[in-house]
């Protein structure tokens, strides 16, 4: 169901805000499948395109509006390790990820050097349901004892300190987690790993949460789990919290602010971070004052090398669309865009993709 | 159920050989044997392919029994991030939620099964049939997201009261206290009741079909109420058949996936609590499988492997079950 969304042949999964921008791009789109006869026409190029579903959304929308019809650009989803994999076994043209690939599974990519092209970030929001109690402000050690446990009612001494004005209730923390391993929880629990040294769960796709805790499929289904109970708190990634209206806690950072879950602040954190020669990062605790300290970044990987001439063409442009005009629609679906700088240097990057 | 056909090996041409041509006989020949041939491959494929399923899955999860060895079916922790992969709290989960639904579902089924055999008006008795037979029918995604949506939060403040009573006696906490979440093991097996519910009624109303009507006319005539000719005559006689019904509806509980994932509360812990959330072996294989890689991914088929082992057993064991209760019974 969702690979037919995903399809340039198909209707673009949601309606989107009809800018007069894209007004004139969606017109540009009926006509040209119009012109194809509705997919009739043998495409010049396909890129299939599989894995992180954090940015899904994203790649279907820009899938919709890419303005070269005569490519056909597919993306399954299915998650950043599938992503992965399919890419390291040729399945895919190009796949998403939201982690960098580890070092002693570059050996399975068989098509040589891979290249990391960053697309979009979101803030990983610390989200929670407790009536009366808004804007709570926590900081990385409290989130971390909240979510091993260890602080259990919600007028713990450790959270009323750092929300003095709050009138906190006797009430049970009830934490939700992702039941799916996902990229959603390694950089929640990276955040807290290396922001919290009271955190003793590790960092990882799956930990071992405590006992009691409810485990919930998606980011969608910890934040219907967290919208659902009084007491409930999980974290879930912007749009879904945005999208289900939950409260979401501000989260102190490395400069000691209380930063509230926005895209601004997660492109401040992209634009307070380091960014690595072959364009990785990790936005995760970044400096700077109005920098969101749990924010994800996502890539897009591909094989340096190309098999044909039309192949890396059709990448070539499928890539520029990506960190070049299509970030203009990345704020209306819930990501922060590339900072200027770091678009130009994906954009740079694209000359290094070859065939032959 | 044990009716069986005699079948004449020659068939209707080996009857009448001398029926018009004198190629018939040759083609029915033909014919047979072809027939026979493909049926012995139907049947030889069955072993093929469990056989290839033990292989292949056992090759596939070899990694992680390898690293993790006994500790897989006796670890009590779960993380693949630590790289840590003990099994038990899903084996756990697994039979508990099976065997609270078993227990729910036996009483409910045979009462159906009576109820339609011996009590329904004739005129009640096509529909109560379609009606149980239409439950096996639904999705099991489906009763999932029942489950979550509709009687979980029905039975949600019910859930409550009990934890706040009964789960406070002396005693009973150990079962019945709280806290008590929406998802749970206790809303798992009560799903899972519903889903077995089905075959287990209908397996055992047609065992009790096959009670013979003289013993059941002859347990009446003697004086006997229906509750006494159900337990004197169709009982008995029933044994096997209700355990063959029971270990059906045990294997369907403990491989049911989508259901169970969706009302279990995915959190790996053995507990006696009823009303904490809990794990199941298919539930986590599909939660994480799609993420998993390496070593995680093998410890996932690992648990397919223990699985399917399980199911073995408990059919073996049925079997054996079923075949000494029979043996009793002929000896009666």
């Amino acid at each position: 169901m969702d690979d037919l969304a995903s399809t340039a042949c198909a209707e673009p999964g949601r309606a989107p805000r009809l800018t007069p921008k894209r007004a004139v791009m969606l017109a540009g789109w009926v006509a040209a499948v119009l012109v194809l006869s509705a997919c009739g026409g043998a495409p010049r190029a396909t890129l299939n395109g599989s894995g992180s579903t954090f940015a899904k959304a994203f790649y279907e929308e820009a899938i919709a509006f890419f303005p070269e019809t005569d490519v056909q650009v597919t993306y399954a989803g299915g998650g950043s390790g599938q992503g992965q994999q399919e890419l390291a076994d040729g399945v895919v043209t190009w796949a998403g990820t939201d982690a960098t690939v580890k070092p002693e599974d570059l050996g399975r990519f068989e098509g040589g050097a891979i290249l990391y092209f960053p697309t979009v970030a979101a803030p990983i929001t610390v989200s929670y349901n407790l009536s009366g109690v808004d804007g709570l402000e926590l900081s990385p050690a409290t989130v971390a004892d909240i979510f091993q446990a260890r602080i259990t009612a919600w007028n713990d001494p450790a959270i009323a300190a750092e929300n003095p004005a709050a009138t906190l209730p006797d009430e049970p923390v009830k934490v939700v987690h992702r039941a799916d391993g996902s990229g959603t929880t390694a950089n929640f629990t990276s955040f807290l790993e290396a922001a919290a040294p009271n955190w003793t769960l590790g960092a990882g796709k799956e930990v071992n949460w405590p006992p009691d805790t409810v485990g919930e499929k998606g980011n969608d289904g910890v934040a219907a789990g967290v919208q659902r109970d009084d007491g409930a708190i999980g974290y879930v990634d912007f749009s879904d919290a945005d999208a289900a209206q939950l409260q979401t806690a501000s989260i102190r950072n490395k400069d000691g602010r209380f930063v509230a879950p926005t895209l601004d602040g997660a492109e401040a954190a992209l634009e307070a971070t380091t960014v690595q020669p072959d364009l990785t990062f990790d936005p995760l605790n970044a400096p700077g004052a109005q920098s969101y300290p749990i924010t994800a970044p996502t890539w897009v990987i591909v094989y340096q090398d190309q098999p044909d001439a039309e192949t890396a063409d059709a990448l070539a442009a499928w890539l520029g669309y990506l960190v070049g005009d299509a970030q203009a629609m990345a704020r209306d679906l819930g990501y922060a865009p590339l900072p200027p700088a770091l678009a130009l240097q994906a954009e740079q990057q694209i000359d290094r993709i070859r065939n032959g | 159920m044990t009716a069986q056909l005699t079948v004449d090996p020659g068939g209707p041409a080996g009857r009448d050989p001398g029926d018009g041509l004198h190629t018939r006989g040759l083609r029915a020949h033909m014919a047979n044997s072809t027939f026979g041939a493909v049926v012995r491959v139907a049947a030889a494929s069955v072993f093929v392919i469990l056989a290839l399923i033990v292989v292949t899955t056992t090759k596939e999860a070899w990694p992680a029994f390898s690293e993790v060895g006994a500790g897989f079916l006796t670890g009590t922790t779960w993380s693949p991030s630590a790289d840590l992969y003990g099994a038990l709290p899903f084996i756990y989960g697994t039979l508990v939620s099976s065997v609270m639904a078993l227990v729910l579902a036996l009483p409910i089924s045979i009462g159906i099964a009576l109820f339609i055999n011996e009590f329904a008006p004739r005129r009640m008795r096509a529909p109560g049939v379609y009606v149980v037979d239409l439950l096996a029918a639904i999705p099991s995604v489906v009763y999932g997201l029942w489950g979550v949506l509709v009687l979980g939060p029905f039975l949600l403040p019910y859930v409550q009261s009990v934890a706040d009573t009964v789960g406070t006696w002396p005693g009973f906490s150990a079962v019945f206290g709280g806290p008590v979440g929406l998802k749970s093991m206790f809303l798992a097996a009560v799903i899972l009741t519903v889903m077995i519910v089905p075959i287990i009624t209908s397996v055992t109303r047609e065992v009790f079909d096959t009670v013979p009507t003289e013993q059941k006319a002859a347990a009446l005539a003697l004086g006997a109420t229906r509750w006494e000719m159900v337990r004197g005559a169709i009982f008995p006689h029933s044994r096997d058949g209700i355990v063959a019904a029971v270990l059906l509806g045990l294997g369907r509980a403990m491989g049911e996936t989508i259901a169970v994932a969706l009302v279990i509360g995915s959190t790996a812990q053995i507990t006696t609590r009823i009303f904490a959330p809990a794990d199941s072996m298919a539930g986590v294989i599909a939660n994480t499988f799609a993420e998993s890689s390496g070593v995680n991914r093998a410890a996932l088929v690992g648990l397919g492997v223990v699985l399917f082992v399980m199911t073995i057993l408990v059919n073996v064991g049925g079997q054996l079950v079923a075949r000494r209760s029979a043996r009793r019974g002929g000896e009666r």
